[in-house]
């Protein structure tokens, strides 16, 4: 069994719009070894959710390759694909409208296992009640239950249920705690961290927020504009970033004390540049307080660095 | 000491709803001298924004007032003015941005003219003077090309140069007091920081008072004199910024602040999570309305509503809890 869980590599995912093609991610590679947590980060609009969807097959990418243990689910049949979603699956960011209002909850934490074909009637019912009391929540209460008779958070335990109900190895989380209040994101963290030891998981977690991502990523992958900045173990991109998006990034979290006066953002202000003329060489230039005519000529490329991380710059903050 | 630009007498805020009355805001009480930034802080649902609009007189028209409620901006009371008295307030006395731009600007109305609107309703300002008014605070709110974008739609902007637009708006009329209503929530952190920084410094310029409304306890260290902390409809602790944080009494703030992800700690490191979630504000427990959820909560905290009580160091830091937090220690086992 090789270490390597997901292989993407060359991924391309554009849309056609109006105004033009817009490349929400153009051509991102990574690896996601066994039971890591690899975080996605970045602004809006940096193509972060786009890759997950990609990576879930929603919608298929333009080009490139996913190799999900062995198997690549950009070529995969239909129904390849159809058996092989039992393996990865996905919690999304507004946890109520991700659930049906119409089904009770046993419905729709059974409905995986239904599609899939597994176990009978009254087996599927025992999992869903043991399932439901794993990610804290009463069976006996939520079973019969409506997702608006919940909150916002009790809908992302349900989430999470629906989720890994069918044991995958590979869980995509997109902004999973973004819509909740601190005191809940808390619960939802632990809990991820907790099913990730139960289930040996491996995770794809998708967020904007730096301290979020500190708490529960293993390595960290830094996009802006559908390319990736850095990627890195999360202890070495947080004390030292690498790439000047990053240290930006970083220099822009309040803090929440009140001894730490706010610095000015290490970054040209002014709006993201239009994804359907992204600038020439480095997209980030153009914001970018290092930049030289280098980076509006050539594009960096990824390269490794003596500590293992890999950057795309031409004039990285460390390891030059 | 001057009298406060903004006091908060007892003020409540309750909702008809076909389940019952909401108690959305309930018996809140707090002052704000002029040149000061006010950190309101809370969990949705809290009451903060709810708060925000009763100061605007921006409440539909279910919701009601009860007696003994008293708000006093510059010595007059809003609450028993007449709406022409208190609509002439609106704007040069108090100005509000809300969360989220795209949704509190006319998308049918060009952005000069939203913001000299208000100029020219109070000040009888003329269409060529507004104009050019308008683009000197386009200016100063750092928009690109102002004399571009004054004539163009909000759509045509991106989310953080709407919520400048929506600063420029507020301070057309040279309001004595600011509330921002999570003005950044919407926006990405780089932008954010921006936003916070145009008001931080556009009060320091102007003598004006902020009230700035938010979640997120980093926004309110870094940038308020003063923070009051919300729970469900009532303020629980409040104090100098300092003094807050650093001597946090009340036990929903101490839980709330070590709730929170921080990028100083190890990954992986299980976060201290608050079980269970805010109560119901319909039938709102009788004693601390933190209660079920507190690990020090005991009979009494569950019979009785702990009345605010100053801080033994620091007069003007105040919280209301039965078993506050000792904040000479360090760590505290659960009782």
């Amino acid at each position: 069994m090789s270490d390597v869980l997901l292989d993407v590599r060359d991924l391309v995912v554009e849309f056609p719009t109006r105004k033009g093609l817009v490349q929400a991610v153009s051509g991102v590679t990574f690896e996601l070894r066994r039971g890591e947590t690899l975080a996605l980060v970045g602004e809006s609009g940096c193509g972060k959710s786009t890759t997950a969807r990609a990576v879930m097959q929603l919608p298929r990418p333009t080009s490139g390759q996913i190799v999900l243990d062995g198997d690549d689910l950009v070529a995969a049949g239909k129904r390849d694909l159809r058996r092989l979603r039992r393996r990865f699956q996905m919690i999304f960011q507004n946890p109520i409208a991700s659930l049906n209002p119409r089904k009770r909850i046993s419905e729709i934490i059974e409905k995986p296992l239904k599609i899939a074909g597994l176990l009978d009637a009254d087996k599927r019912r025992q999992a869903v009640e043991e399932l439901l009391e794993t990610v804290g929540l009463d069976p006996a209460v939520a079973m019969d239950k409506r997702p608006h008779e919940f909150s916002g958070g009790q809908c992302q335990r349900i989430s999470i249920a629906r989720a890994l109900i069918l044991e995958p190895d590979l869980l995509i989380c997109d902004e999973p705690v973004s819509a909740l209040d601190v005191s809940i994101q808390a619960q939802i963290l632990n809990l991820l961290e907790d099913m990730k030891q139960r289930y040996d998981l491996t995770m794809l977690f998708i967020s904007h927020d730096l301290a979020v991502v500190r708490n529960v990523a293993d390595r960290v992958a830094v996009m802006y504009l559908g390319r990736f900045c850095e990627v890195g173990s999360s202890e070495k991109l947080f004390d030292g970033p690498a790439h000047p998006y990053t240290r930006a990034l970083l220099s822009a979290i309040p803090v929440p004390d009140p001894t730490v006066t706010p610095k000015p953002i290490e970054m040209i202000q002014g709006d993201l540049p239009s994804p359907i003329s992204p600038p020439s060489g480095c997209r980030f230039r153009t914001r970018c307080p290092v930049a030289s005519e280098r980076c509006a000529a050539e594009v960096p490329e990824m390269r490794d660095l003596p500590d293992g991380r890999a950057v795309a710059c031409h004039h990285p903050l460390v390891g030059a | 000491m001057a009298a406060p630009l903004l006091e908060l007498t007892n003020v409540s805020t309750h909702f008809h709803s076909p389940a019952g009355r909401v108690r959305a805001v309930d018996g809140v009480s707090v002052s704000l001298e002029a040149g000061q930034t006010l950190g309101l802080v809370g969990e949705s649902g809290s009451g903060k924004s709810v708060l925000a609009r009763t100061i605007m007189g921006l409440l539909p028209s279910y919701a009601e007032i009860p007696e003994g409620s008293a708000i006093t901006f510059d010595g007059r009371n809003l609450l028993t003015m007449d709406r022409k008295a208190r609509r002439a307030i609106s704007g040069p006395g108090i100005g509000m941005i809300f969360q989220d731009p795209m949704t509190s600007l006319n998308p049918v109305m060009k952005i000069g003219q939203q913001v000299y609107e208000g100029m020219r309703h109070h000040f009888g300002t003329s269409k060529a003077a507004g104009r050019q008014r308008a683009i000197e605070l386009l200016t100063e709110v750092g928009i690109p090309q102002p004399d571009v974008r004054i004539d163009q739609y909000p759509h045509q902007l991106s989310g953080g140069m709407r919520q400048r637009v929506a600063i420029a708006i507020a301070l057309a009329c040279e309001p004595k007091l600011l509330i921002a209503d999570e003005p950044t929530t919407a926006l990405d952190v780089t932008v954010q920081s921006g936003i916070l920084d145009l008001l931080q410094r556009e009060q320091r310029d102007r003598g004006m008072t902020l009230i700035l409304i938010t979640h997120d306890l980093g926004v309110v260290a870094g940038r308020c004199d003063q923070v009051a902390v919300m729970y469900a409809g009532g303020i629980v602790e409040t104090g100098s910024t300092r003094s807050l944080f650093a001597r946090t009494r009340m036990r929903y703030t101490q839980a709330l602040l070590d709730s929170i992800p921080r990028l100083d700690r190890p990954p992986h490191e299980r976060l201290k999570s608050i079980g269970g979630r805010p109560p119901n504000l319909i039938t709102p427990p009788p004693g601390c309305r933190f209660a079920p959820r507190c690990a020090f909560a005991d009979a009494q905290c569950e019979s009785a509503m702990p009345p605010m009580q100053a801080d033994e160091a620091d007069a003007t830091h105040s919280y209301a809890c039965w078993h506050p937090r000792d904040p000479e220690r360090v760590t505290e086992e659960v009782a």
